[in-house]
């Protein structure tokens, strides 16, 4: 979109409004859940197991319950006189809320301690006494598949083994034919490792309970208030808990990245707590808690081979892949994709024939697998194709750009049928490109290259050209648990033209009290600086699925289009009953309807609000608002190209991500300033799994490193003064033409640093590296590649 | 377990409570005094969203007794408005699009504040060193930089 229809008074799409929640963050006023304090609130803390399978022979809570200040202990047995020591995961599977007679991931809830500071709850935990007797533990995925491995999931009537589930898409046979007659094909193992989104807030409650009105409010960590209120009621419907009983209010959250979507056992534990005690009862998970016990993303085991002609034509993909859900299936992703949007794998080329299959797998480590900043499965997606692209061209002897411009999907194209079903909406994937490779300088740096490894020094260029599909969903295709993932914005325009927009997604962040603004600032030409915008209260804000997967912007920003050009229908009827002439003969322009040919007649928005209470047509109900709960035809398909550029020292191993230059298409923007902060985030949070986060258990099931102090997250020092620029494509269904932007640069980046790194060391006939490639990892690949007679 | 009595100054108002003496400072200002945007992410010196000025340096109030701070002067994030202007760090955070989620703003606005302090006109090299002792999970710290260097140009 090049054109602002709106002043930057107004504030419409395009311009870059200084953010509506900054003053209360730059102040230290906002409101996250560890800062609600209700009346005679008690906190909880809970008791973890240390190991990651054994028996639970007894828990004596004695000791804990006579240390001052401990109100209650609560164990599985508490829970279970109330049928809630189980809970359903939104992908249908079960998951204890306490054990009561085994654990079966290291730091499993197994007891919570109730208190009245945080500090006597803390010294609780300690004099909890549990009688553990450790059992064999499975941590391999590959290994609990093996015949005759132990079914971890006996509870689960005919489970016979610990394979979840098996999903697949595409033509297997066709593809292995395509295989059988290609000119070349290629095969790379892959390992995504295990991460955590480590949001610096916490997950946390306040759990209230009116046991006068039997009324339930919970301040909550949740990226899905309404989700998780409904799966509230139907786990604790039983005990009176129906759902307008409940309350979930969602405040300013600190950032969610996908782990706040789960259910997590604390936040029904303290539940129950608020229940059984009376007491409001807060639970804040400290950093371990965090990272050992959440939600994780990837651990995705594969196996990727590509087949194509001998001048780089691709033909087919086929992908096998171990996916390891711990030791249930909370997986956070619509109900009928089991395997998410894996099915993205042949990216942005035209495959003819592909095959991508996946095997859920139960083992002894927490449950989950959320998507990290990713649309459910997509970044693992992105990185199969992107590092087979690359493969490919080594193969071939081509350069990787070119490789990539020769095979991508024509921008006439679109809309385009990928051979696994998705329908992209639109798409210029050589003009991102090509603006990449300009801004890097491409043919310069593939000069300089040259003459550093004469000198025998690593330099590498890495790109990578990624397609996403966002914006879950459809009704047809979306769901969690049962709930279409539509989403929803209520709109109220008050007698002096101020306006309310409430909407069913939840920012972490995303700054949707501005952007949302925004869209009807666009639609109706009403100043931002008169709309407020509100979400994350059940109470008040209209039914939505909640924020992640890139869905705000695609579907509640739909929504909140939609309901502005409801209002805008309503009000051209009650402009042209002011103006004395047919609805026909009147011109709208943003904040005003004109008659035709006579622009100084006209109605501004203002006055027809205030006439919409004062002076509307007979026949007409009063009031000027409007809902939208919108269905989006389809996905959108945000897309880009990325450049990366790093030195490798040689001697240590340590890669320097000297340049990045990220091209992005999101379809029209709302707002420039924050897109851009989104890109640099996302890029962040992609080089984070590249180069240094890694979650990793020993054989025992430990967690090797469980805090900051050794699950790295990039500083100031290692992040790179990321580089950004755009292409616009819009889409062709969306209302506004967006698509969403707040995951691609995540999803994009860890390929392109791979692919820089493999590059640099490419000469030495290193085609491979798994992440994170840490100093040692590249160390070791130097070190072998060399070894083997391959230096330079 | 016994109490002791402790004298702080926070921004610019002295307190005087009976505190266990294993409080941690953070939790002092958070809960005992109400001031909410000092904010806690990892209770191990690692995240920095809970930084605080403490007689003139910035620290890790996570890692602080309270009663270290016993006597001593304290500056929380609610204390960087003066007269109801903002002081240029918070000016500059939100001119320059330096957050995101705002959780860990305060804590970077605070380190930052320090920074400032020691070496008024830092290069991009020196502030990035200044802020590495702080996380932020959102933004990847470009425009981070670019806040703290507007506030440079304008304090
Ligand atoms: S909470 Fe103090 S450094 Fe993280
Ligand atoms: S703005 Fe969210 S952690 Fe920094």
């Amino acid at each position: 979109m090049s054109e602002l229809r709106t002043s930057a008074e107004i504030g419409g799409m395009g311009h870059s409004v200084k953010r509506k929640e900054d003053p209360r963050f730059i102040r230290g006023k906002g409101t996250y859940v560890d800062d609600i304090i209700r009346p005679g609130m008690l906190y909880m803390d809970i008791v973890r197991s240390p190991y990651a399978h054994a028996k639970i022979k007894s828990i004596n809570s004695e000791k804990a319950l006579a240390h001052p200040g401990v109100a209650a202990v609560i164990t599985g047995e508490t829970l279970k006189e109330y049928n809630l020591h189980w809970m359903p995961t939104l992908m249908s599977d079960t998951q204890m809320v306490l054990p009561t007679d085994e654990v079966m991931y290291q730091a499993q809830e197994v007891a919570a301690v109730i208190a009245t500071s945080r500090y006597a709850a803390a010294d609780g935990v300690e004099l909890v006494e549990v009688d553990y007797e450790p059992l064999p533990v499975l941590v391999d995925p590959f290994k609990a598949l093996e015949p005759g491995a132990p079914v971890l999931r006996h509870d689960k009537e005919g489970q016979k083994d610990n394979l979840i589930w098996h999903w697949e898409a595409g033509d297997r046979d066709a593809t292995a034919k395509a295989f059988e007659s290609a000119d070349v094909t290629i095969k790379q193992d892959i390992y995504i490792p295990r991460i955590t989104v480590a949001s610096i807030e916490t997950c946390g409650i306040v759990a209230e309970f009116d046991s006068v009105e039997g009324q339930l409010t919970c301040w909550m960590t949740s990226q899905a208030p309404h989700a998780h209120r409904t799966v509230f009621a139907m786990v604790a419907g039983h005990v009176g808990l129906s759902e307008e009983k409940i309350r979930i209010i969602s405040p300013d959250l600190g950032g969610g990245f996908g782990g706040k979507v789960p259910i997590y056992p604390g936040y029904v534990i303290a539940i129950a707590a608020t229940v059984v005690t009376g007491a409001p009862i807060k639970w804040i998970e400290d950093r371990r808690e965090n990272m050992q016990a959440d939600s994780f993303g990837r651990d995705y085991h594969m196996t990727a081979e590509l087949a194509a002609d001998k001048d780089g034509t691709m033909k087919a993909l086929r992908i096998k892949t171990i996916a390891d859900h711990g030791y249930t299936d909370a997986a956070t992703q619509p109900s009928k994709w089991p395997a998410g949007l894996f099915s993205i794998c042949t990216g942005s080329y035209p495959f003819e024939n592909a095959f991508v299959e996946v095997d859920g797998v139960y083992t002894n480590k927490p449950p989950g697998g959320i998507a990290y900043r990713c649309s459910f499965r997509v970044t693992e997606a992105v990185h199969a194709i992107e590092r087979l692209v690359d493969i490919l061209a080594d193969e071939i002897d081509m350069d990787p750009a070119e490789l990539r411009l020769k095979n991508f999907i024509p921008k006439e194209a679109f809309p385009y049928k990928s051979v696994l079903g998705w329908e992209y909406d639109s798409g210029d994937y050589a003009g991102a490109l090509n603006l990449a490779m300009k801004r890097i300088g491409y043919a310069d740096l593939l000069k300089e290259q040259k003459e550093k490894r004469a000198k025998g020094e690593l330099m590498g260029i890495g790109i990578s050209s990624f397609t996403e599909v966002v914006g879950a969903g459809n009704s047809r295709d979306f769901d969690i648990l049962g709930l279409k993932m539509f989403d929803s914005a209520e709109i109220r325009v008050h007698p002096t033209g101020k306006v309310i927009c409430r909407i069913g997604v939840q920012t972490q962040g995303q700054g949707h009290e501005t952007t949302f603004g925004q869209i009807v600032a666009e639609e109706l030409g009403i100043p931002i600086a008169d709309i407020k915008v509100e979400h994350g209260d059940t109470d008040t804000a209209p039914y939505g699925l909640g924020t992640y997967a890139s869905r705000s912007t695609p579907v509640a920003g739909a929504a909140t289009a939609v309901a502005s050009r409801k209002i805008r229908d309503k009000a051209r009827k009650i402009a042209a009953y002011l103006l004395e002439v047919g609805e026909d003969d009147l011109e709208w322009e943003p904040g005003k309807f004109f008659v035709k040919g006579v622009p100084d007649k006209f109605k501004t928005i203002q006055d027809v609000a205030f006439a919409a209470y004062t002076n509307f047509p007979e026949g007409m109900e009063a009031g000027l608002e409007a809902v939208s709960y919108y269905d989006p035809p389809n996905m959108t398909y945000p897309f880009g190209s990325y450049i990366c550029v790093v030195d490798v020292d040689g001697k240590t191993g340590e890669v320097k991500v000297r340049r990045f230059m990220a091209v992005d298409d999101c379809g029209n923007i709302i707002n420039p300033m924050i897109v851009e902060g989104q890109i640099h985030g996302g890029l962040t949070m992609g080089l984070a799994p590249a180069l240094f986060e890694e979650i990793s258990y020993d054989e025992e099931g430990n967690i090797r490193g469980g805090s900051f102090m050794d699950y790295l997250m990039p500083t100031a020092m290692e992040t790179p003064k990321w580089e950004t620029d755009k292409t616009t494509t819009p889409s062709p269904h969306h209302p506004l033409g967006a698509k969403g932007v707040g995951e691609s640069a995540t999803v994009g980046a860890p390929a392109a640093i791979v692919n820089a790194v493999v590059d640099a060391l490419s000469h030495l006939g290193v085609r491979h590296l798994e992440i994170p490639m840490t100093p040692e990892r590249v160390w070791q690949a130097i070190r072998s590649a060399t070894q083997a007679g391959n230096g330079s | 377990m016994a109490t002791q009595e402790i004298s702080i100054t926070v921004n610019g108002t002295t307190h005087t409570s009976e505190v266990e003496p294993r409080l941690l400072l953070v939790h002092f200002i958070r809960e005992n005094l109400g001031l909410t945007g000092t904010h806690i992410g990892c209770d191990t010196t690692h995240c920095g969203a809970c930084t605080v000025m403490l007689d003139g340096t910035a620290v890790k109030s996570c890692t602080v007794f309270s009663v270290q701070a016993n006597g001593k002067e304290i500056t929380t994030i609610e204390g960087m408005t003066k007269n109801g202007e903002l002081h240029p760090l918070q000016a500059g955070f939100m001119e320059k699009h330096g957050l995101q989620c705002g959780f860990c703003t305060p804590g970077m606005i605070m380190s930052s504040h320090a920074l400032l302090q020691k070496n008024p006109h830092p290069s991009e090299e020196e502030i990035r060193w200044g802020i590495s002792g702080n996380l932020c999970r959102c933004t990847g710290y470009v425009n981070i930089v670019k806040a703290v260097q507007y506030a440079a140009d304008n304090l």
